[in-house]
């Protein structure tokens, strides 16, 4: 068994870990003076001995990624934290903001000072108005006791700290389109090259990190390399928060060191089955990670464990589905959300996720035909690794999964005249 | 470092070629002829990659690149569609898919036969379609200004018209709205898209999305000819395809020049063609008879056109060389002032310049890019650009592009010194004077006084300067071209019309002949004498305003018009009536109008489309523009026309056959070796005659103009400091008036572009803030403005501080105000502007 860990998560327990005082009695800011004691470059490098890998999806190291901003352009370097969180599927950062939302901050303090940034933002999905104030509150009361501004702790380093609401585009949690959205043009991801390290924000050399990931930088500064890379594997090191929903009698947020075994998340954290119904699919990262079965239920959850079953760890986030579940109706419902969210910039994603969307609906209503199956799959074809960025390829993730482990219920659909399953959708979605 | 490689060697279907880095591989492989396919990518547009279409495969990558964004690396190994199954089905899936939502309405669509999305799915497009859903629809068309429709169920949202809009014209108005499959172009509901340049986003549009109502439903794309021309409206010398159906002219097109105006035109160049289908158009030769015109033949016309002139030459010709002619016209038009009628009265200016205006101008004549003339190219290269006297944005609306992409793009200082800077103020340091006050601005410059002149004293490279027309007579125009030889740098005159620069070169000037040549040069006198066998005169003649005032005075027996409306470029209207009723007037233009028709015979000359000729753009380059449709009725081309009346005179121009005018053009067009090449400083190279004392005519404004007010004392402030408040003049005394023409306008060649009429702003007074506020005048107000001696006017207001404060701009020839020909062309004085109360609703 693999022990559920306290780190990020170690202060969810107390009901007052958003006070700043709170906070402190609860070790908070002790990175501080750690951090300020050492060079920036040695927080970096530190970083990078810890092996901490983006927790925003990709998994990307997160001090190589500060190694890349450019030095010497004469132009400052900023910190963005990509608080758009909205995934289907994941709410890791939104709790942690709710409970937490002064390791954010530290972890924005820490983070700065090791790049150089001397302003900072974060980009927060628009609809999250309680994890907002939370952390508007938690920069507000750090300002008041010094903790932001001019020369913080007497380090002679200063940091202002901003937070920006976006309007609500899942597109925005793409780097590039966050960045325009943040400097008040349309949402949309950009072409690289120019990467953000080089011209990002403002044009200025620019990192933009997850919540969780600057989250977890104060600890690596006040708990070591050896500590860090205690939990996790070789090359997926640390705490990670799983976020389980779904099918599952007891869903939520659990921390667990990488590489844990998925069945200890889901049968065993997470309570297990609900309802004692059997386990039909799961996705391990969120909705634009391909779905997996009660096959792969002992695979490690961790970067390499996944993608060695055909998949993507993404944000961890686990979406538990049953054997009551059609997995047409799962795929329209995700696919609804693609079609729905695609910027519209590149022509795969902005007309192939509303075509299949048409599809879906027609099978799950009954007007499904038998070729649509090999549609749907050229669709994907097209889509996948062709679109401007990563957000079509996600969103052939469900189709193509689905179509490979449940293509029998799909022909079902054309066969029976319809959805087999209670409940069944008799009109086509309402977009 | 090594020295960086300046190209790379790849591989495009087992091709080898060596490109420059940074190379895209689209671009690349149409050095190879390999057209990869593309809707969003355009050459002068900066990458996108939204389309999809350009998928090739290039080895060591996983996915399928798009060509469009990808940028060479040495040993590249790219494989297209032609060798890469990846890469066909890439592009055949995105194919599918983007047609899943297009209406596919082809056989009515005006795009249909020229359209690269119809085009590619033809060549690789699935023949039937899988959607079965029920299409995208939105109204259509839908109205996105005047001259542009919308139809968005065509639309493959490549954003080539939000991207010409944002990045080469900067009128950023057009835009993407929505997302998904909801994306769609829209326009910011309370502001038009109002753009000088939107024509080319209907050109670019790569299906049938933007069109344009002139063009809407008017022809097949396969029945139209085609020829190229020049643009006949400003200097700057468009490129154009003229395309035609059953002998009229349906539209026009920018034809890709990358040295003039790359792929771009304006809209008045685009749409101002229709006015050779205009009622007022002249088709057969018509005599005046008990005060009416009539028609006659072409023999009776010129006989009696003889007849006058031989009649009243004793009291002196004059010969009026009109702004949009061709090269070949002007030179016919002067030579048969100088031949036939043996006088040196020739103009083609309708302003006044004075001496050392007129030598800067001549300066540049007989000079082109080969001769050391800067280009458009070079404006991009420059250290720093001086624009003096000159609204390109309204006057020359290409240069004007080419300026904004050296100066936000290669960041070429741009400095405007003027009174009216207009739309240069977006990028360019801003050197705001009164009219008179440009002369010690520019000294001040040249010196390398405050932040512009340090821009054109400090760095490397040359300083360009150009100066506008504006300034012939009020020392701007002689005060550039000191500028740029005191900076080294090299000067153009930037005139207002197509016919302008050419008309200067071909000697349509009293005291120029052919190639700059000065009059007053004996040696160059005997070189033409001899050359077209006859004497020529050696006095002084007269300008064009000394001989219409010369005309009015009842001092010029005979004048010849040739596409010259006196009532508009020659006013006040009183001095244009009394010198048609004094002078026998012959008129060569193609349609009636007020002048015309005072004439006592009129002869209809060719339209634009229905030319052979070359026009010369203001930097000298020579262009020739094709006949697209025959010749209207009875017209015929103007210089065989001034050779038909030669001939009727007695004398033989030698023009009798097809290309004799150009090819005789030809051999005098430069200035001959050894001519002074740049200006000097002072005195003026060419010394021009003064025009002769003539008796003031008695209309009343042209006495007033010629004292000018405190000139240059205050000069040269910068539009960011406030105005010293007139330099201690009364506030009473009134603003200065500034005026020229607008872009669009009354202009004759205007006529019938009803959707560019429409757009045409009508008259207004334009304040600076400074000034507004001191008047108590808001934007959007309303302003008796009064031009003096009973002549007023009621304005709106528009406050802006693109015109120099203690100036007041209005436009020349709006259709609701003829300034010109209210107040002469150049007017000098002080207009008075006071706020009118609104009455109560």
């Amino acid at each position: 068994m693999t022990e559920q860990v306290k780190v990020l998560t170690s202060r969810w327990g107390d009901n007052r870990a958003h006070e700043i005082d709170r906070y402190g009695e609860l070790d908070g800011y002790a990175s501080l003076d750690a951090a300020f004691g050492k060079a920036p470059e040695d927080l970096v490098q530190l970083v990078k001995d810890a092996g901490l890998r983006g927790r925003g999806g990709a998994g990307f190291p997160t001090g190589m990624k500060w190694g890349f901003l450019a030095k010497g352009t004469g132009k400052p370097t900023y910190l963005v934290v990509n608080a758009d969180e909205s995934e289907p599927g994941t709410f890791k950062d939104m709790e942690l903001l709710e409970r937490d939302p002064h390791a954010l901050v530290e972890g924005v303090i820490v983070s700065s000072y090791a790049i150089g940034c001397r302003n900072a933002f974060i980009y927060l999905r628009g609809e999250c108005g309680w994890p907002g104030r939370r952390l508007q509150g938690a920069i507000d009361a750090a300002y008041d006791k010094g903790l932001l501004g001019r020369d913080i702790k007497g380090s002679g380093f200063d940091l202002d700290v901003v937070l920006h609401r976006g309007a609500g585009a899942y597109i925005c949690g793409e780097e590039t389109a966050l960045l325009s959205s943040l400097e008040g043009q349309r949402g949309q991801p950009k072409l690289r090259p120019p990467f953000p390290a080089v011209e990002g924000l403002y044009r200025a050399p620019t990192t933009v990190n997850n919540v969780e990931t600057v989250a977890t930088v104060p600890w690596i500064i006040r708990k070591g390399v050896d500590w860090f890379r205690s939990m996790g594997s070789e090359k997926s090191p640390g705490p990670k928060l799983f976020s389980v929903s779904g099918d599952v009698v007891n869903p939520g947020n659990f921390e667990f060191p990488l590489g844990v075994p998925a069945r200890e998340v889901i049968m065993g954290a997470a309570g297990g089955m609900r309802d004692g119904k059997e386990l039909k699919a799961w996705t391990p990262g969120g909705s634009s990670t391909p779905m997996l079965t009660a096959d792969h239920l002992d695979t490690p959850m961790d970067f390499e464990g996944i993608q060695g079953a055909g998949s993507l760890l993404g944000t961890a986030a686990v979406m538990v589905f049953s054997e009551d579940v059609c997995m047409v109706r799962a795929c329209l419902n995700f696919t609804e959300f693609y079609a729905h969210e695609s910027c519209g910039k590149c022509t795969p994603c902005r007309e192939g996720t509303d075509w299949m969307r048409k599809i879906l609906g027609r099978l799950e209503s009954g007007q499904g035909q038998p070729d649509d199956m090999d549609t749907l799959k050229d669709i994907c074809d097209s889509i996948f690794g062709r679109s401007f960025c990563a957000l079509g390829d996600g969103a052939t993730s469900p189709i193509v999964s689905a179509l490979k482990f449940f293509r029998d219920e799909f022909d079902e659909h054309v066969s029976g005249g319809g959805c087999p399953f209670p409940g069944a959708r008799v009109t086509v979605g309402a977009h | 470092m090594a020295d960086k490689p300046t190209t790379v060697k790849i591989t495009i279907d087992g091709q080898e070629l060596e490109v420059p880095p940074g190379t895209l591989v689209i671009r690349a492989a149409e050095q190879l002829g390999t057209i990869v396919p593309r809707f969003c990518d355009h050459r002068l547009l900066a990458p996108l990659g939204a389309c999809r279409q350009c998928l090739v495969e290039v080895a060591g990558q996983r996915k399928p690149l798009t060509a469009c964004t990808t940028t060479v690396t040495d040993g590249m190994e790219v494989k297209t569609q032609v060798t890469s199954e990846v890469a066909r089905a890439g592009q055949e899936g995105n194919l599918e898919l983007l047609l899943i939502n297009h209406p596919l309405d082809c056989p009515m669509c005006d795009k249909g036969g020229e359209c690269p999305l119809q085009d590619q799915t033809l060549a690789h497009g699935p023949g039937e379609t899988r959607f079965v859903e029920t299409k995208r629809h939105y109204q259509k068309p839908i109205k996105i200004s005047e001259t542009v429709l919308l139809d968005r169920e065509r639309c493959v949202l490549c954003a080539r018209c939000t991207r010409f809009s944002s990045e080469i014209a900067g009128d950023p108005f057009i835009e993407l709205f929505e997302r998904g499959a909801l994306e769609q172009v829209a326009i910011y509901e309370d502001e038009p898209y109002e753009s000088h340049y939107s024509g080319n986003v209907v050109q670019i549009c790569p299906v049938g999305a933007l069109t344009s109502p002139s063009y809407r439903f008017q022809a097949r794309p396969f029945d139209l000819s085609s020829a190229d021309g020049v643009c006949n409206h400003c200097a700057a010398g468009c490129n154009l395809r003229i395309d035609a159906r059953r002998g009229m002219v349906t539209r026009q097109l920018a034809r890709d020049n990358d040295d003039v105006n790359e792929a771009w035109n304006c809209d008045r160049g685009r749409y101002g063609f229709a006015y050779a289908q205009s009622p007022n158009r002249v088709l057969i030769p018509h005599l005046s008879e008990d005060g009416k015109l009539r028609t006659a033949s072409w023999s009776e016309a010129l006989r009696r056109a003889a007849d006058g002139i031989r009649a009243a030459k004793g009291k002196g010709v004059g010969v009026l060389v009109g702004g949009h002619l061709t090269d070949q016209d002007a030179y016919a038009l002067q030579k048969l002032a100088r031949v036939a009628l043996g006088t040196n009265n020739v103009d083609a200016r309708s302003w006044s310049e004075d001496e050392e205006g007129a030598a800067a101008a001549a300066s540049v004549a007989g000079r082109g890019p080969e001769d050391g003339m800067p280009t458009y190219r070079d404006l991009e290269a420059a250290r720093a650009v001086v624009v003096v006297d000159l609204d390109p944005h309204e006057e020359s609306p290409i240069l004007w592009l080419r300026l904004r992409k050296a100066a936000m793009r290669r960041g070429v200082p741009v400095v405007a010194v003027g009174s009216r800077p207009g739309r240069l103020a977006e990028f360019a340091t801003v050197v705001a004077t009164r009219p008179g006050g440009q002369a010690e601005a520019l000294g001040r410059l040249g010196r390398g006084d405050g932040d512009a002149g340090k821009l054109l004293t400090e760095g490397d490279g040359e300083v360009i300067v150009l100066a506008g027309w504006r300034g012939g007579a009020t020392g701007g125009l002689a005060a550039a071209a000191r500028l740029a030889a005191a900076l080294g740098g090299r000067f153009a005159w930037v005139p207002r019309r197509a016919g302008d620069r050419g008309a200067l070169d071909a000697g349509a000037r009293p005291g120029l002949l052919p190639g700059g040549r000065p009059v007053g040069d004996a040696a160059a006198r005997g070189e033409l004498a001899e050359a077209w066998g006859a004497e020529l005169p050696d006095g002084p003649g007269l300008d064009g305003p000394a001989m219409v005032a010369a005309a009015a005075a009842g001092e010029l027996g005979v004048l010849v018009l040739a596409g010259v409306d006196l009532h508009r470029d020659h006013g006040p209207r009183e001095l244009a009536a009394q010198a048609l009723e004094r002078a026998f007037v012959i008129a060569v233009d193609h349609e009636v109008n007020d002048t015309t028709s005072q004439a006592d015979v009129l002869l209809p000359g060719v339209v634009h489309a229905e030319t052979e000729g070359t026009f010369t753009d203001w930097e000298g380059r020579v262009q020739a523009t094709h006949r697209a449709v025959p010749v209207g009725g009875a017209a015929q081309e103007i210089w065989d026309l001034a050779a038909q009346l030669a001939a009727r005179l007695g004398t033989d121009l030698g023009f009798a056959g097809p290309g004799l005018a150009a090819a005789e053009l030809e051999r005098f067009r430069k200035r001959p070796p050894g001519a002074a090449a740049v200006p000097e400083p002072a005195p003026p190279a060419v010394p021009e005659p003064a025009p002769p004392a003539v008796p003031e005519p008695a209309p009343p404004v042209h006495g007033a103009p010629t004292g000018r007010v405190a000139a240059g004392e205050d000069g040269g402030e910068s539009l960011s400091t406030p105005p010293s408040s007139g330099a201690g003049e009364p506030e009473n005394d009134g603003l200065e008036l500034v005026t020229y023409p607008l872009l669009l306008d009354a202009a004759s060649m205007l006529a019938r572009a009803a959707d560019l009429n429409r757009e045409t702003p009508g008259a207004f007074v334009e304040l600076h803030p400074d000034d507004a506020g001191r008047l108590g005048l808001a934007d959007g107000a309303s302003a008796e403005v009064d031009f003096g001696e009973e002549r007023t006017a009621r304005l709106p207001v528009r406050v802006a501080p693109t015109v120099a404060p203690g100036c007041a701009f209005v436009p020349a020839n709006q259709p609701d105000l003829a300034l010109g020909a209210l107040l002469g062309p150049s007017p000098a004085l002080r207009v008075k502007v006071t706020a009118v109360e609104e009455a109560a609703a």
